[in-house]
């Protein structure tokens, strides 16, 4: 396993690179204590995690932002009050559809899906 | 059914201040937060506070959190984490969902202290991913670590969305510009230099139109308004950004002093519908009590001062402070609280929530 | 310009700050400059000065008072302020240079010896600066007081830094 560092950039599956959204460093907090990092699947593609991190904080660090789609019209939705109120972030998560992704902490090997909808279908 | 004599729900800056007051007298305090971890707003805040020494000035909103956490465990408070308050009943019993399981909590007296919630502006293009609430944006840089967009547009000058702002060049991201609809700037001149110091312009009369992209924010158009607040047409401008920060006020939380049936007034300038209170904090409901943004939208500040009073009122119907002891200790408090809302920022909160307290025990 | 609508002091409302030092007090040396013009409750400066020669009193809403002959320049008010409008300039450093310390809260810290860019209120860059000290003591809390230097005329005028782009640690 690559040690994870502020500069590595994570390639996704389709050849996008994303960039690494991580504050290492900063002015206030300091210097980021990461903690234990864990691996969890995200559409398939392995990403690193820091363990009980919001499953959102993960995704957005790895410079995701479109969580699901909605029902109707199929429109991107990703975090919007990144405190559990809106349900704008809620995944598929080990199956289980309509998590909210920011109240959500991670664990090790967790499967998040993108949400089609409001249930676990896949579109 | 589990007992109490103060349950107290939220455990951010009101509610903690109030579980030490309370605690410190002798009551027996359980505190309930919906979040894995208490303190609220506080520990987003990574500014230094204003006020006097009293009120923490110069001290970094988290630190002050920190040092509150460390009273409430020393006290012994009976603290419960990770639980959501879903109704509140009759004789003051509280129904908690906590583990996955239901608990209901019978409390001699309720503090409400459950904060305050981010408005949202609706604009087309607003459900892109990458428009978030300047809370939201907060929560992911200093909590979480995370930085939500590099080149960030943020809607709102009044002081989050100056703070914010301020806090997104510190972790490393652009601001494109501070986005005003008055005429004038809503927060502290400090906090507005601080950003103009930077090279952050703030852009008055002026609103956002629409913000575009395919799957996630691209662009942001501005526009500027006239002086009946409508568009005007030509005045249009693009910018390249990745995230829209969303700072246009706060409205309390207050659905369950709904439920339990408390009076409300409906005050513009302390966030929308407000629990009717007095100086006790006491609602129009005997025994539930309000303390914070949920009473009124403030500040941090004003917030753990409420609290105080809250608790040292509770204590003393409780029977645990002698009428002339909380007499003593309310008006310290009540002191620190005109002082936070002097000034010409503090005199409209005070005056309204003045006129909030006059409608207590009028029909 | 003005403090409500740009963010910025205009000339006029600078010089009417009750906080600012008379133009033969800031030729003497180093002295504090206090760019706080709104009445918030706020005092941390007054308790910051070991000196006395900041006054704020009762009710804490008044705009802090310099008492320029106490002042001795030593700088404890500039990372004190909340607000980050405490500075202390400094005439007397050379003939045609003066001295600034400026709160600084970001990343990269500057580095004594660095050239870095003069930005004014309204953040233009105004002229090259030398840092000369960079104090960050856990006593400020992080907010850390950068000393340069600039062409005596945009001593007034300077009040931000650009650091230049370093490769970071």
């Amino acid at each position: 396993m690559p040690p994870f560092s502020a500069r590595d950039k994570l390639h996704f599956k389709f050849g996008k690179v994303k960039e690494d959204m991580r504050i290492e460093e900063h002015p206030i907090l300091g210097r980021l204590k990461k903690g234990k990092l864990v691996e969890i699947e995200v559409d398939g593609e392995v990403i690193q995690a820091i363990e009980g991190e919001p499953i959102a904080a993960a995704l957005m660090a790895a410079g995701r932002k479109v969580f699901r789609y909605t029902r109707k019209l199929h429109e991107p939705r990703g975090v919007f009050c990144a405190i559990g109120r809106c349900t704008d972030c809620m995944m598929v998560v080990d199956g289980r559809p309509n998590v909210r992704t920011c109240v959500t902490p991670v664990k090790a090997g967790m499967k998040i899906r993108t949400q089609h909808g409001v249930s676990d279908e896949e579109n | 059914m589990r007992r109490t004599e103060l349950a107290i729900v939220g455990a951010g800056p009101a509610g903690l201040s109030a579980a030490v007051e309370a605690a410190s007298a002798g009551v027996h305090v359980t505190l309930i937060d919906e979040n894995r971890k208490p303190g609220g707003q506080l520990f987003k805040q990574i500014h230094k506070f204003f006020g006097s020494k009293e009120h923490y000035a110069g001290v970094r909103g988290f630190e002050i959190g920190m040092r509150l956490l460390e009273e409430v465990e020393r006290l012994g408070v009976d603290v419960m984490l990770d639980s959501v308050v879903w109704g509140i009943f009759k004789e003051h019993t509280l129904g908690i969902i906590h583990d996955r399981r239901n608990i209901l909590l019978r409390a001699d007296k309720i503090l409400l202290a459950t904060g305050a919630t981010e408005n949202a502006l609706a604009f087309p293009g607003w459900t892109l991913p990458g428009v978030m609430g300047a809370g939201a944006v907060q929560t992911m840089m200093n909590i979480h670590r995370v930085l939500p967009g590099r080149r960030a547009i943020m809607i709102g000058s009044g002081n989050v969305g100056l703070i914010v702002s301020y806090q997104l060049l510190q972790a490393g991201a652009q601001v494109i510009a501070v986005v005003e609809a008055a005429p004038r700037i809503g927060g502290y001149g400090v906090h507005a230099s601080k950003l103009r110091r930077y090279g952050v312009p703030i852009l008055t009369s002026t609103t956002i139109k629409e913000a575009g992209g395919k799957e996630e924010v691209e662009r942001a158009v501005l526009v500027k308004l006239d002086g009946n607040w409508q568009q005007i047409p030509g005045t249009e401008e693009e910018h390249e950004v990745d995230l829209i920060c969303l700072a246009v006020g706060l409205s309390p939380l207050a659905e369950l002093a709904w439920m339990a049936g408390c009076r409300f007034e409906y005050i513009p300038e302390l966030g929308g519908h407000v629990p009717i209170h007095n100086s006790n904090m006491e609602t129009t409901v005997p025994g539930i009590y309000v303390a914070g943004d949920i009473a009124g939208v403030e500040e941090a500040s004003t917030a753990m001062e409420e609290g105080k009073l809250a608790g040292i009122a509770i204590a003393e119907s409780l029977g645990y402070l002698r009428s002339d002891e909380a007499r003593d200790r309310k008006g310290e408090v009540l002191k620190r609280l005109s002082e936070l809302r002097s000034g010409p920022f503090g005199r409209m909160r005070r005056r309204a929530k003045e006129r909030l307290q006059r409608r207590y025990g009028v029909e | 310009m003005s403090l409500e609508r740009d963010g910025v002091l205009s000339d006029e409302e600078l010089a009417g700050l009750p906080g600012m030092p008379s133009k033969e007090r800031l030729n003497r040396g180093p002295v504090a400059v206090i760019e706080c013009a709104q009445e918030i409750p706020c005092n941390p400066c007054e308790d910051a000065c070991p000196n006395g020669a900041i006054q704020v009193g009762e009710p804490i809403t008044n705009l802090p008072r310099l008492i320029e002959d106490r002042c001795t320049g030593c700088g404890l008010c500039v990372p004190a302020c909340p607000g980050l409008a405490i500075f202390v300039v400094d005439m007397s450093y050379s003939e045609d240079e003066a001295a600034l310390q400026i709160p600084y809260e970001f990343l990269p810290m500057p580095r004594k010896g660095e050239m870095v860019e003069g930005l004014d209120r309204e953040g233009k860059v105004v002229c090259s600066a030398l840092v000369v000290r960079a104090l960050n003591s856990k006593r400020f809390d992080h907010t850390a007081v950068i000393t340069i230097v600039v062409p005596k005329d945009q001593a007034m005028k300077v009040r931000g830094i650009r650091a230049t782009a370093r490769s970071p640690l």
